[in-house]
């Protein structure tokens, strides 16, 4: 990949210096401003799965920014850029905080929305020149050197769609590139290793709306003109478009699909009319139809094909040595690290769970059984913050003493230190086994909300990554996952996986563990190497709250049992005690009347 | 600003409400049955307009060309997936003969009485019965082609699949009628004074075909088997089919439906305003603004919103006519934020 990489960066310089027709120079910067765009569209759509139609409006921002200010004021056009972005992060950020806490449609409906009033103020405004625009921008200058030739700007274009690969990539591969990863699909996942979703909604946000302010102020001194239309909706939507045809889901399928379609754009422009007899953006009825069949047949988009032909290497490489990360102080053994008192939870009518009362002591291991249904699950999920308690406390080890930790987030829950896995596993099917673990040592970073951003754009985060990856491999090794280091997650057997939740849950550096029934789908030498593990935690002081079927595996190796059924505790006490109790027989295997 | 003024911009605003509220009240049926949030809805309305305008200036509706090319398309897809599989081969024939009579005979049926008595002499009745003819078969046909190969995607790949068709057909929209608007004879001339308010008819007309349809589809989905079956469909689709119910039935119907209720609001507004081959996006989304203030789910709140949407654009066009887009379309970010507060998140499982 870095082969092709260089060779794709002295193809890309070459191009003006050679004798190229002026026609190309043209097509290709208008490539390289689409492109800019398109891969914010890229990590919004495709790598965060949050859908905008109005990116278009932010390259107005930029555009009208810089216009305005140099030829009213005569003020030089990067002051013009640095207006753009300010105003544009204030406007993405403002429209993030009030959109992205939709779920799915309301997100593009309200990009649809504010993409044409934007659009519609441009167009309306006096001192923007209503419809007709601003015209006579002044040149970009750059070392004294005005920039005033398609030949010129050329360069810079294609210097900031360079910089926005290498800083997009260098970005998905850290750690806040794994939790914006995780954001498709893995939203409930992360929340539960502590990381701030709702936040990195905002940051992909924002990041995609500046890529668009950028694209927008070259435009503007590109055209050294700026009016409404080249911000409408229309090119908002084909802004998605390009990144959908090249590939969403890759940073190159950005700069693919800009090429494709301004290529395509250009052909179908010359030929529809004289095959149609008359003049109009008809390319439209094949953008069109050119996305229907895409998405029906290939919805991944046309970068996976030719990326076949390239080697593949891991992204995140594990270290064989790293400093080890910080490790919370463990609770003496036989201290109580987790009290449910009198928790309930209603659904409606439904009684889910029913007043339970139980604890957790340090360095013990505790099994939570009962027929399917019984509310096991639905308990693991009042612990962890998932669910809302209809009334009950839930108190947590926080130091010497016990704190509530009941109406508490997922994530500040995890937070205090409680790790958990999920019945139905969840993991990033499309990434390695080492960056799925590495998402459960996220609260283990060092860098803050805003400072881990820059720094993984700017790739000053390699200390903090080398022990989050060390960390993330040491616990895969520890599960028995050592040698899968850099499969695809989706790849591994069902046992498999729910041993790298494990690994993951591990990483959170957890005083208490919550599996939710880990030994589902996993042969008899990996259940007794699971006990093994279980049991070798327990010794260190590890305490473990367990869901699980298999009575066996249960009766071997918990010290406590507490039982539910239709949401009530009938047994509680030690395996061999609960195993006569005939509550529980008849609970298991039915009444003999 | 007197009473009269007052009066005026509030008949104008619930006229224009009524019509957004039919398109409210489509969207939200196509999307709680199908999951597609259909975009392409306002282009049901212009292709209504237009074909009724084409009628009234004594042109071919184009439109009954691209039917009879959807409905080709839509038999050789049928055939097609008729068949691949060896099971489905064996019903073939009786298949392929039904999608034959409703995907090319039906559609060329049309074109030619179309061809033979589209004029503007043909009372106005019948050009109605005509145009909606036209444009509804083409509902369940774009359905077929587009969005049932896709029918288990997420809802955002239905939103850019949907976002597809309407650049397709606003193309096409462009190819059949051209850049020109058109507009066409009123309905009705009658003028009811009440006070210092004169009352059109064309108001009346549009309110009291709003109203009825509104009850019919509150009967349907209420009263009717099949309208229960839709409803179920758009509480759980997997449930639904486990009962009995086609949902590939019950998207088509809803495509119906959505196709016409577009047509039928194109052919109400059309004496009303100029009509472009685009138009039918911005009067679409208004009615996109009143769905999302009922939540994308409920139908009288969808209505309320509509009428909402209509008054404020009416009112909004005489204090500050170029700003009106821009009022009218900023209303969703306080309604977004508001439905933030109320909406429980539920995260979409891949």
């Amino acid at each position: 990949m870095r082969k092709f990489f260089l060779l794709f960066v002295v193809a890309v310089a070459l191009l003006p210096i050679l004798p190229t027709p002026e026609f190309w120079i043209t097509l290709a910067n208008y490539i390289g401003l689409y492109a800019i765009v398109a891969l914010g569209v890229v990590l919004l759509t495709g790598v965060g799965g949050m859908i905008s139609f109005g990116q278009a409006a932010f390259v107005g921002l930029g555009a009208y920014a810089t216009a305005y200010l140099t030829t009213q004021f005569g003020i030089s056009p990067w002051i013009g850029l640095l207006a753009g972005l300010l105003i544009t992060a204030v406007a993405a950020f403002a429209l993030g905080v009030i959109t992205l806490r939709l779920s799915g449609h309301y997100l593009p409906l309200g990009t649809i929305a504010w993409g044409l009033s934007l659009f519609f103020l441009f167009g309306n405004l006096e001192f923007l020149g209503k419809y007709d625009g601003l015209n006579g921008i002044p040149p970009i200058k750059l070392f004294g050197i005005a920039l005033d030739s398609g030949r010129e700007i050329y360069f810079l274009i294609w210097l900031v769609v360079i910089l926005s690969i290498i800083a997009l990539q260098n970005l998905l591969n850290s750690r806040p590139g794994r939790a914006i990863r995780a954001l498709k699909g893995g939203g409930m996942m992360a929340e539960a290793m502590g990381v701030n979703t709702a936040w990195m909604k905002i940051v992909v946000f924002v990041i995609a709306a500046l890529l668009a302010c950028v694209s927008g102020w070259l435009y503007a001194h590109l055209q050294r003109a700026v009016n409404p239309t080249p911000f409408g909706l229309n090119a908002g939507i084909e802004y998605l478009f390009m990144a959908v045809v090249g590939g969403a889901g890759y940073v190159w399928g950005a700069v693919l699909g800009a090429t494709l379609l301004t290529l395509l754009k250009d052909q179908l422009q010359s030929i529809l009319p004289a095959l149609l007899g008359s003049n109009g953006n008809f390319e439209m009825i094949v953008f069109g139809i050119m996305m229907v069949l895409l998405l029906q047949r290939a919805s991944d988009g046309l970068w996976p094909y030719l990326r076949q032909w390239f080697p593949k290497k891991p992204l995140a490489l594990a270290p064989t040595a790293a400093a080890a990360l910080a490790r919370r102080a463990r609770p003496a053994s036989g201290a109580v690290v987790l009290e449910v008192d009198r928790v309930r939870k209603e659904f409606g009518g439904l009684l889910a769970v029913n007043d339970l009362v139980f604890d957790v002591c340090a360095g013990e291991i505790m099994g939570l059984i009962g027929p399917n249904g019984a509310g096991k699950s639905t308990m693991f999920n009042l612990i962890t913050g998932v669910l809302p308690l209809t009334r009950g406390e839930v108190r947590f080890r926080d130091g010497a003493g016990l704190g509530r930790i009941d109406g508490l987030s997922a994530r500040a829950i995890a937070k205090r230190g409680i790790g958990r896995t999920f019945q139905h596993v969840r993991l990033l099917a499309g990434m390695s086994v080492l960056e799925n673990v590495a998402i459960g040592a996220h609260l283990r970073g060092t860098h803050g909300d805003l400072a881990g951003i820059f720094t993984s754009i700017l790739r000053l985060n390699r200390t903090e990554e080398q022990r989050l990856l060390f960390e993330a491999k040491v616990q895969l090794e520890r599960v028995g996952l050592g040698a899968l280091l850099y499969e695809q997650a989706g790849s591994l057997a069902l046992g498999q996986q729910r041993l790298l939740e494990i690994a993951r849950a591990l990483c959170c550096d957890p005083t208490l563990l919550l599996l939710d029934e880990p030994a589902a789908g996993l042969r008899y030498q990996e259940k007794q190497a699971l006990a093994e593990l279980l049991r070798k935690l327990k010794a260190e002081g590890m305490s473990i709250l367990l869901v699980e079927h298999d009575m066996d595996f249960v009766m071997n190796l918990t010290d406590r049992l507490v039982v539910m059924e239709f949401g009530t505790l009938i047994a509680a006490g030690l395996p061999a005690e609960v195993q006569q109790n005939p509550a529980v027989v008849e609970a298991y295997l039915g009444g003999i009347d | 600003m007197d009473f009269s003024i007052v009066a005026i911009l509030a008949q104008d605003g619930v006229t224009s409400g009524a019509i957004y509220a039919l398109l409210a009240l489509a969207l939200v049926l196509v999307f709680s049955v199908t999951r597609v949030i259909f975009i392409p809805q306002g282009e049901f309305v212009a292709f209504g307009a237009l074909t009724l305008a084409a009628m009234q200036s004594n042109k071919f509706p184009q439109s009954a060309t691209l039917l009879v090319g959807l409905g080709l398309l839509t038999f050789v897809v049928e055939m097609v997936a008729n068949l691949r599989t060896a099971q489905k081969r064996r019903s073939a024939p009786r298949a392929i003969a039904l999608a034959l009579a409703k995907f090319v005979l039906f559609p060329l049926a049309i074109f030619f009485l179309t061809r033979s008595i589209a004029s503007p002499a043909l009372p106005l009745a019948w050009q109605v019965l005509l145009t909606l003819a036209i444009v509804i078969p083409m509902g369940p046909m774009v359905y077929r082609l587009a969005f049932q190969p896709l029918a288990e995607a997420s809802t955002l790949v239905l939103l850019i699949v949907a976002v597809g068709v309407h650049f397709a057909l606003t193309g096409l929209g462009l190819l059949m009628f051209g850049a020109e608007g058109s507009r066409t004879t009123p309905f009705s001339d009658a003028r009811i004074e009440i006070g210092a308010l004169a009352v059109t008819g064309q108001s009346i007309v549009i309110v009291g075909v709003s109203i009825t349809l509104i009850i019919a589809l509150y009967l349907y989905f209420e009263r009717t088997l099949l309208g229960k079956a839709l409803r179920a469909t758009a509480v759980n689709r997997l449930g639904a089919r486990l009962v009995g119910i086609g949902t590939t039935q019950a998207g088509r119907l809803a495509f119906v439906l959505a196709a016409a209720m577009g047509a039928l609001c194109g052919v109400l507004i059309a004496p009303l305003t100029t009509v472009y081959y685009d138009s039918g996006f911005l009067i679409g989304l208004k009615g996109f603004v009143a769905a999302i203030i009922g939540g994308m789910s409920s139908y009288p709140a969808a209505a309320i919103g509509a009428i909402l949407v209509g008054l404020l654009e009416s009112y909004s066009s005489y204090w500050a006519s170029a700003f009106k887009e821009v009022i009218v379309f900023t209303l969703i970010i306080p309604v977004l934020l508001w439905r933030s507060f109320t909406t429980v998140q539920v995260e979409e499982q891949e």
